[in-house]
């Protein structure tokens, strides 16, 4: 890299003055892109009816166009809270129950050599392809069956499992990354299997633990065919069904507003989560898609 | 009774075709550091496994104090062993890692505080005690990890390439630091490394090793004196020995235009000659029975010279690298004189590459 | 001679596994099978919804039905569209956040926003934004001397289904574009820092390094995209329930219309089962050119 030619000096000129323009320009229509419709849903959910109705659109209020009402209305229609109550119970749990099953099939792929090791994995892998609308009418057999139609069970066990394979493949790439030293260091020390996994290698799990955690916490979240099929008691419907169902009292009247609030309402957790702990997200999607 | 750990025809394969352990045995006695050395690959891990348990044999025994061992869990060994990459727990303190083998055996809180006390003076730990594995250094971590076996008493110490992910300069003062702790131990101490340096520096026996066979096992000194092989002779020492595969007439090697005397009764075709670059030097007289030959290369190693030199002979060019001092200044291209000393050279077998025993007047032996 | 490490690991394994197993089995491996076998009976309100078996009709039914291969159609096209848009706007995206620029971390976050958020609230907003009255999309189309009126995007069934396909590349390019800015990174810069020498333009290296390079993430990027493309079912549920006309009906919805509004079970098992072999075939395809990309990706570095 001593030495300059002439067209080496050109490149050197030439791309940043390209980069100056260009990427500003770039990063601003991604975020535009991203944002946009968000940002206008959240600026409707606080304007007034009026303002909301007004042709051409209004993107920038004034005070008296902006208003709590949208949301107190929601709230008047409909138990939200409950509907919020009842995705953060579902979610929470199947999480936990994802992360209780599947972690530890993850360390025994990725650690102890099964026989069958291959078929299980090619499983778990095109699992992760099968849509929910293959799965809700053999399912709607087992709710029936067991008589659990609204009932939380009839969210928790599939939500479970459609988010077992990503919290395998996960935490397997992490299992596979963990230095094996120190499960044998345990192993000399005395421990024994049950102990080593609850003393040793739990501890150094529960970083990765967060991180698939995260992931299946927001699919659960979002999930609409099941919880639009087994619940149907208005108190037991989870956010995205109750926020579909938001209809008014005739097809002509739409409530966009409190829809608006609904919508907000119902993002607010997750976008939260995003904030906190985007890297965790990135890093844990491209580990179960990529290494898997 | 004095500990002691023997392996017993051991041998792992883990298919028909990977088999890293092959027929191994050997005794380990109290007081005595064993070094197992040789290239990666050579079965020495899986030999450290096999005692720790962290394997099992696929067949023969390993006997800790003259008792089968081999179908006991590691924790049921009393075996304790340093790993590589230290192993210490890192969510626990340095307090607990080095606690933890003693509290699994039930080990009275008393005894665990005085030996831990104990171990921690021994090392200079007392300040460590309550940090965390990632608040050290890795010359830290390393202590701790020697503490945390040490503390145990085991029945033998059990040691994978401790000095490996330490840089030079600190490798070297642990090296020593290691010799002297385990020294004073009275436990067999088992190490496992393909360093040379290391392997010739601490122990009191050396097995190498190569392809799950036991090549040699003996001190450092006849290892590098008494090669049992030309293996072990090119796998010991660095610069590696010359190996010239020479023509044989009458009992003599017949090396360029020299003749060299082979050991007493023996008489092949052809011999495999070895010496090490340290122990050729440049021909003092002309009359001393010497090699013609021309430099083709030097590197300055500092307190030598490493001279590669082809020597000329009738067929194909030999090369001969040599020591040299500094005060021989050779320059590529010019012509030079090297000098065998019979005592130091090494006679291998060209078929099976065993050693040709010499049955050199100057040689003693006392084993 | 036993080993018994060996066996004891073997028994921890299974111990660890099986209760993953089990619950995969009953909530994926059930419904399949369970499908495949109804398939073959008539169950719907026609007989009291007691099972008759009827080999092969329904699937003769299917044949002969006009609304499954409309809805076939469509999603083809909806799957097709947003998979190839998502593609190359989630490479432009992941090429935008793989430059350095300050605040990066936050514009990073955002750009992950879309992908995070119930797709049914989405849908919802999107709804509203394509509204003919109100929605933003016309109001901005009006501003700018586009259009005189309102355009009724999700009264017509060509607008409706552009509106769905908008709606869902902004929900899902940056699922696709993580996948592949993890892959730009995993690119060594002395790659590029060698083309720049060589003197190669920007297109250049874009061509001869990061495509090729690329080629893996894309292909799994592709693999998961096209299968959850092609059982499409909230977003196109909450915004236009498939209509107008059938114009935005999906074989997800088809299903789903089957069995819970027609309480045909014995058909609707038989879509599902030919769906799966739709979509295993798809994924088939996909994945021989995805261990063919590996290969070339794992040759040529």
């Amino acid at each position: 890299m001593t030495t300059t030619s002439p067209e080496n000096q050109q490149a050197t000129v030439h791309r940043p003055s390209v980069r100056r323009f260009i990427l500003p320009i770039a990063v601003a229509l991604t975020v535009l892109f991203c944002l946009a419709p968000i940002l206008w849903e959240l600026l409707t959910s606080f304007k007034t009816d009026d303002a909301i109705a007004e042709i051409p659109n209004v993107y920038f209020p004034s005070p008296n166009q902006l208003t709590l009402d949208q949301y107190q209305k929601l709230f008047e229609r409909r138990p939200f809270l409950n509907y919020l109550f009842n995705s953060f119970l579902v979610s929470l749990a199947s999480t936990v129950l994802a992360l209780g099953i599947g972690a530890p099939a993850a360390y025994a792929l990725a650690r102890l050599k099964l026989q069958g090791e291959r078929i299980i994995l090619a499983g778990v892998l095109i699992v992760t392809l099968f849509p929910p609308i293959l799965l809700f009418l053999g399912l709607l057999d087992i709710v029936r069956y067991l008589n659990l139609g609204n009932n939380y069970l009839s969210l928790i066990i599939p939500y479970t499992a459609i988010n077992l394979p990503l919290t395998i493949l996960v935490m397997r790439s992490f299992f596979q990354q963990l230095p094996k030293d120190l499960e044998d260091a345990a192993r000399v020390d005395g421990y024994s299997t049950p102990r080593m996994l609850l003393d040793i290698v739990l501890p150094m799990t529960l970083p990765a633990l967060a991180t698939t955690g995260i992931l299946t916490f927001i699919a659960a979240w979002n999930e609409f065919i099941f919880a639009l099929t087994f619940i149907t008691r208005e108190d037991m419907k989870t956010v995205p069904v109750a926020g579909a169902q938001l209809g008014g009292a005739s097809p002509f009247e739409i409530p966009f507003g409190p829809i608006a609030a609904a919508t907000v309402l119902g993002t607010i957790p997750l976008v939260l989560l995003v904030l906190i702990f985007q890297r965790r997200i990135v890093q844990g999607l491209t580990s179960g898609a990529v290494k898997g | 009774m004095d500990k002691k750990l023997d392996l017993v025809a051991l041998r792992k394969a883990y298919t028909p075709t990977v088999v890293p352990v092959k027929d191994i045995s050997l005794s380990v006695g109290a007081g005595e550091f064993l070094t197992l050395l040789g290239p990666s690959g050579c079965g020495k891990s899986t030999i450290l496994r096999l005692i720790a348990g962290l394997e099992q044999p696929s067949s023969g025994q390993v006997l800790l104090n003259g008792r089968d061992v081999s179908r006991l869990s590691p924790g049921d060994r009393n075996i304790a062993m340093v790993f590589q990459s230290y192993a210490l727990y890192p969510h626990m303190t340095v307090y607990e890692n080095i606690a933890s083998g003693l509290k699994l055996r039930k080990t009275p809180s008393g005894e665990v505080q005085s030996r831990i006390h104990e171990v921690a003076d021994f090392l200079g730990l007392h300040e460590l005690m309550n940090r965390k594995p990632g608040q050290l250094s890795g010359g830290q971590r390393q202590r701790v990890a020697v503490a945390r076996t040490l503390v145990r008493r085991p029945d033998v110490f059990l040691l994978d390439e401790p000095l490996s992910n330490l840089d030079a300069l600190l490798r070297e003062h642990v090296r020593a630091e290691l010799k002297q702790l385990f020294g004073s131990q009275n436990t067999p101490v088992v190490y496992v490394t393909h360093d040379q340096t290391e392997a010739m520096t601490l122990s009191t026996r050396v097995a190498v090793l190569n392809n799950g066979y036991l090549q040699q096992l003996d001190t450092p000194e006849r290892i590098y004196t008494e090669p049992a092989n030309r293996f072990v002779a090119g796998f010991i020492g660095s610069p590696q020995m010359n190996f010239l595969q020479v023509k044989c007439e009458a009992g003599q090697a017949i090396v360029g235009n020299s003749r060299i005397p082979l050991p007493l009764g023996s008489n092949p075709k052809e011999i495999v000659l070895g010496i090490r670059p340290e122990h050729v030097h440049v021909a003092q007289s002309s009359n001393e029975p010497a090699l013609d030959g021309q430099v083709f290369l030097v590197e300055n190693l500092g307190m030598h010279n490493l001279v590669s030199v082809r020597i000329a002979s009738g067929g194909e060019p030999i090369t001969v690298r040599a020591l040299l001092g500094m005060e021989h200044r050779l320059a590529t291209n010019t012509p030079v004189r090297l000098a065998f000393p019979p005592d130091s050279i090494h006679w291998f077998d060209v078929g099976a590459g065993d050693r040709v025993e010499a049955t050199t007047p100057s040689m003693v032996r006392n084993g | 001679m036993v080993d018994y490490v060996r066996a004891q690991e073997r028994r921890t394994g299974w111990l660890l596994t099986i209760p993953a197993i089990a619950v995969l089995a009953l909530v994926f491996a059930y419904p399949i099978l369970r499908a495949v076998w109804q398939s073959f009976f008539t169950i719907n309100l026609g007989n009291q919804l007691s099972p008759a078996f009827t080999g092969l009709d329904n699937y003769a039914r299917m044949a002969q039905d006009g609304r499954f291969w409309n809805t076939l159609w469509n999603t083809t096209i909806f799957t097709v569209a947003t998979v190839s848009l998502e593609l190359v706007l989630g490479m432009g995206i992941a090429l935008v956040l793989n430059q350095s620029f300050r605040g990066r971390g936050i514009v990073r976050t955002i750009a992950i926003l879309p992908w995070a958020l119930p797709t049914a609230l989405i849908a919802l907003a999107w709804t509203w934004i394509f509204n003919d009255q109100y929605g933003v999309v016309n109001d901005i189309l009006l501003r700018l001397g586009l259009i005189q009126t309102g355009i009724n995007w999700l009264g017509n069934p060509t607008l409706a289904m552009i509106s769905v396909i908008v709606a869902d590349v902004w929900k899902t390019t940056p699922f696709i574009s993580i996948l592949l800015l993890a892959g730009l990174q995993s690119i060594p810069s002395d790659l590029y820092e060698a083309q720049a020498i060589d003197g190669a333009s920007p297109w250049q290296s874009f061509r001869q390094v990061t495509l090729p390079l690329l080629l893996p993430q894309i292909v799994i990027a592709l693999l998961f995209r096209l299968a959850q493309a092609f059982g499409i079912f909230d977003l196109i549920s909450v915004m236009t329930g498939g209509g107008p006309g059938g114009g935005t009906e999906t074989v997800s919805l088809y299903i789903y219309a089957t069995v819970m509004r027609y309480l045909d079970f014995g058909y609707g098992a038989a879509l599902v089962v030919v769906t799966f072999l739709l979509l295993v075939l798809v994924v088939a395809i996909a994945s021989f050119f995805l261990s063919r990309s590996r290969k070339r990706a794992s040759g040529a570095v």
